[in-house]
């Protein structure tokens, strides 16, 4: 499953690793404002970009070619985009539509290829994320891949029954499928809270506190945002 | 000796009228192993959940001679460590560190302190390297083992494992009893596994319909109720 | 329909991040008033129950197939508030880890789907959830759930001036027609099932305390009509309807840019005004996250 390959790449040792989440966040916030105000005639500007992300990648040690066809993952729901674009005429604004995305997604990646998903988090929350959603969001990833694989034996287990019958009694059997992946789901969420309580769970979860934000970290962000900002005034 | 463990006349009906638990007595002593058999729905599971008051019923339980009552939750909730049948129920948190310092941090711990311990508790389950690992990059073996280090990292005087054989192969049911034997907390296996109850255990309790039947050795509690009575569900 | 970056104008991204922080902090803390810290286990494994119930089939006929999307079913199971966090917690999830979705546009896509979407589909429920129209309430509520969120996304696009023949856009429109009923059905289905295997987990609509919730769910369907009628009528996005509207001239200077105010002489290039807006609007979105923070964190000790 994609996610876990995304939690391999993380957990790698590089430059841009063992940066502060502090500083990586605001870094590609800074980077896709870049990419979102450039005009919708950008090239140069997109093809550096394109190759600064690259470098970031080959930097980060992640396997480049794995990477930008995962960024393509965007490209589909533009590409009808982009079509529409040209057939109303407007060629640039429809290329501009697939660089613009790819971009923004690569950048994406390489934020969430390099920085755990605890870190990002805990990096979210101390820029004044609501704890209370983030919280959500961790369980949520940390389940995703329980729930899915529960839900896969459902799926396999539905094929082998389902084969012959028509399309309401298929459709009635994913409706039962899906109320009984809810309620092992509540009654796992139950559990989980019971072996929270267990140990001494009071109402907060814990949560450590991220490593010192360095002055490499705050040199790496100013020099990056440099760029950005370079780049974008000569466009 | 006084027992860690007292449970007296205990009782429990759940809201939708299904009685639980029909008057047990049980005591646990300082460093004994013992297995809790009995089918499924015989109340062995219900039983477990009101030794650290995640339940309460009527009667009494005492852990270390604490009533267990709201006001002792916290202290009974750090001597009595539950080990849950499924471990992704129990590993929560996003790494194995984070879980295993979950218990500390909430019995009070500086962090410095709480890292120490869960260093100390995955060093003593054998598996020092995982600490950094995401709970689902892990064996079925290696899990227990984690849920495990979680509860040794709150220095309790009770283990209670709940299934713990569950989600093992034979090669990781071997290792999980030769990690429980080194430990030196009094124990309660609840368990269909005879073979590594009797491996383990000093004594064994059999549950049926909401009552303790009968207790022994392990080879005179299974004699006396036999295996399919052990293993094969009941009503009720 | 998850809008990715590269897609919204800067003044229309912008101004829904600036939209969607405060009202997604305020439906954290309208879920944490039921559900303190003590039940995030379950809004997040209901978050993961949403994913992986991508991966069960419902056949359409013709070959194909659909998915529940879940706003309206977590609505009406969990309460509209809890929905609107796990719904948030997924697309932020989604924008991440799987590039579905953008960064920038997460505002966008949360004010539609998490905020919008779950609101509109919990309205029937709210409305006529407990009488005898309870069946035709819920699939209503997955019907609109699905349609409010994507035709909230459709005028978002076309202010951003993503241009779109009227021809075409019908057929969009009846293409999410489809999908909304598909949703509504799927999320009957699964709402019957889940009565009959266990009564509990559907919850009743609440009475009068969460009045303000069925207001916001009118006004979410409410927006998502104004934006049917702006798609239809303003092909060319925002500046169009400004020049519409016979404001063009005076508006032309602050309508591209809502956040207007440093649009003074001094700043020339266009650029930079936009990169102005972006910047601003993240600043307004920090600020405004950080307050809520603050906000909360009196009642989050409290609970503890």
């Amino acid at each position: 499953m994609h996610h876990v390959v995304l939690e391999q790449w993380s957990r790698g040792q590089s430059f841009l690793h063992a940066r502060d989440a502090r500083a990586k966040i605001p870094a590609v916030l800074g980077f896709l404002i870049l990419v979102a105000t450039a005009p919708a005639h950008f090239e140069p500007l997109a093809l550096i970009c394109f190759l600064l992300l690259i470098a970031g990648l080959a930097a980060a040690r992640l396997p480049v070619m794995a990477a930008l066809r995962r960024a393509g993952v965007v490209l589909p729901f533009c590409a009808a985009f982009a079509a529409i674009s040209f057939l109303a005429g407007e060629p640039r604004r429809a290329l501009s539509l697939l660089e613009k995305s790819y971009l923004s997604a690569l950048a994406v990646l390489l934020l969430v290829g390099t920085t755990p998903m605890p870190q990002l988090l805990r990096g979210l929350d101390s820029l004044g994320a609501p704890r209370f959603l983030l919280m959500v969001a961790q369980f949520l990833y940390r389940y995703l891949f329980v729930i899915s694989e529960q839900a896969q034996h459902m799926r396999m287990a539905g094929r082998c029954r389902g084969g012959l019958a028509g399309r309401r009694a298929r459709f009635r059997a994913a409706a039962g499928a899906l109320a009984v992946l809810f309620s092992r789901s509540y009654e796992r969420a139950e559990k989980i809270h019971r072996s929270m309580l267990s140990r001494g769970f009071d109402g907060r979860i814990p949560v450590l506190a991220a490593a010192g934000f360095q002055a490499l970290d705050a040199a790496f962000l100013a020099a990056w945002l440099s760029v950005c900002l370079l780049l974008r005034s000569a466009a | 000796m006084n027992p860690v463990i007292e449970a007296r006349d205990l009782r429990f009906q759940y809201d939708d009228g299904t009685v639980a638990l029909r008057g047990v007595d049980f005591r646990l002593y300082p460093g004994e192993t013992v297995a809790v058999f009995g089918a499924n729905g015989s109340g062995k599971t219900t039983f477990v959940l009101h030794l650290n008051g995640l339940l309460e019923g009527q009667g009494s339980v005492e852990v270390c001679g604490l009533p267990v009552a709201k006001q002792n939750l916290a202290k009974i909730r750090q001597k009595v460590g539950i080990v849950f049948q499924d471990s992704d129920d129990q590993l929560f948190m996003p790494t194995v560190l984070e879980d295993v310092t979950f218990g500390p941090l909430n019995l009070g711990l500086t962090p410095e302190a709480a890292f120490e311990r869960a260093h100390r508790a995955l060093h003593q389950v054998g598996i020092d390297e995982a600490a950094a690992k995401a709970p689902y990059h892990l064996s079925a073996g290696q899990k227990k083992r984690v849920a495990i280090a979680g509860i040794l990292a709150m220095e309790p005087e009770i283990l209670v494992l709940d299934e713990p054989t569950t989600f093992l192969d034979p090669p990781g049911q071997h290792a999980l009893a030769e990690l429980l034997r080194g430990l030196p907390q009094a124990k309660l296996l609840v368990t269909h596994d005879v073979e590594f109850a009797a491996a383990l255990a000093d004594r064994a309790v059999f549950f049926e319909k909401g009552r303790i039947a009968g207790e022994g050795t392990v080879a005179q509690v299974i004699e006396r109720f036999g295996w399919s009575r052990a293993v094969i569900p009941s009503t009720g | 329909m998850h809008i990715p970056d590269g897609f919204l104008s800067t003044p229309v991204w912008a101004a829904l991040d600036v939209a969607a922080a405060p009202a997604a902090a305020a439906m954290t803390r309208l879920a944490q008033r039921g559900f303190d810290e003590k039940r995030v286990p379950l809004l997040g494994v209901m978050g993961a129950f949403v994913f992986a119930a991508q991966m069960i089939n419902f056949p359409v006929g013709a070959g194909t197939s659909g998915h529940l999307v879940g706003g309206a079913l977590l609505a009406m199971s969990l309460g509209p508030a809890a929905a609107s966090v796990v719904m948030t917690a997924i697309l932020a999830i989604q924008a991440l880890v799987f590039q579905d979705g953008g960064i920038l546009a997460l505002g966008a896509n949360v004010f539609n789907m998490a905020i919008g979407g779950v609101l509109a589909g919990y309205l029937p429920y709210h409305l006529w959830g407990a009488g005898r129209g309870r069946r035709v309430a819920v699939f209503l509520g997955g019907f609109l759930s699905v349609l409010v969120a994507a035709v909230l996304a459709l005028a978002e696009l076309q202010l951003s001036g993503i241009a779109m023949p009227a021809a075409l856009l019908g057929v969009s429109l009846g293409l999410f027609v489809v999908s909304a009923v598909l949703e509504g059905a799927i999320t009957l289905a699964v709402f019957q099932a889940m009565e009959t295997l266990h009564p509990d987990f559907v919850r009743q609509p609440a009475g009068n305390r969460s009045r303000t919730l069925g207001g916001l769910g009118l006004a979410a369907v409410l927006l998502a009509v104004v934006g049917v009628w702006f798609a239809s009528a303003s092909p060319d996005g925002l500046e169009r309807l400004a020049e519409n509207l016979g404001i063009a001239g005076r508006a032309k200077a602050f309508l591209p840019t809502p956040l207007a105010g440093y649009q003074a002489g001094f700043i020339q290039a266009a650029w930079l005004r936009k990169a102005a807006a972006g910047l601003t609007g993240l600043a307004l979105i920090y600020a405004a996250c950080a307050l809520f923070g603050r906000w909360l964190a009196p009642s989050r000790q409290r609970s503890a």
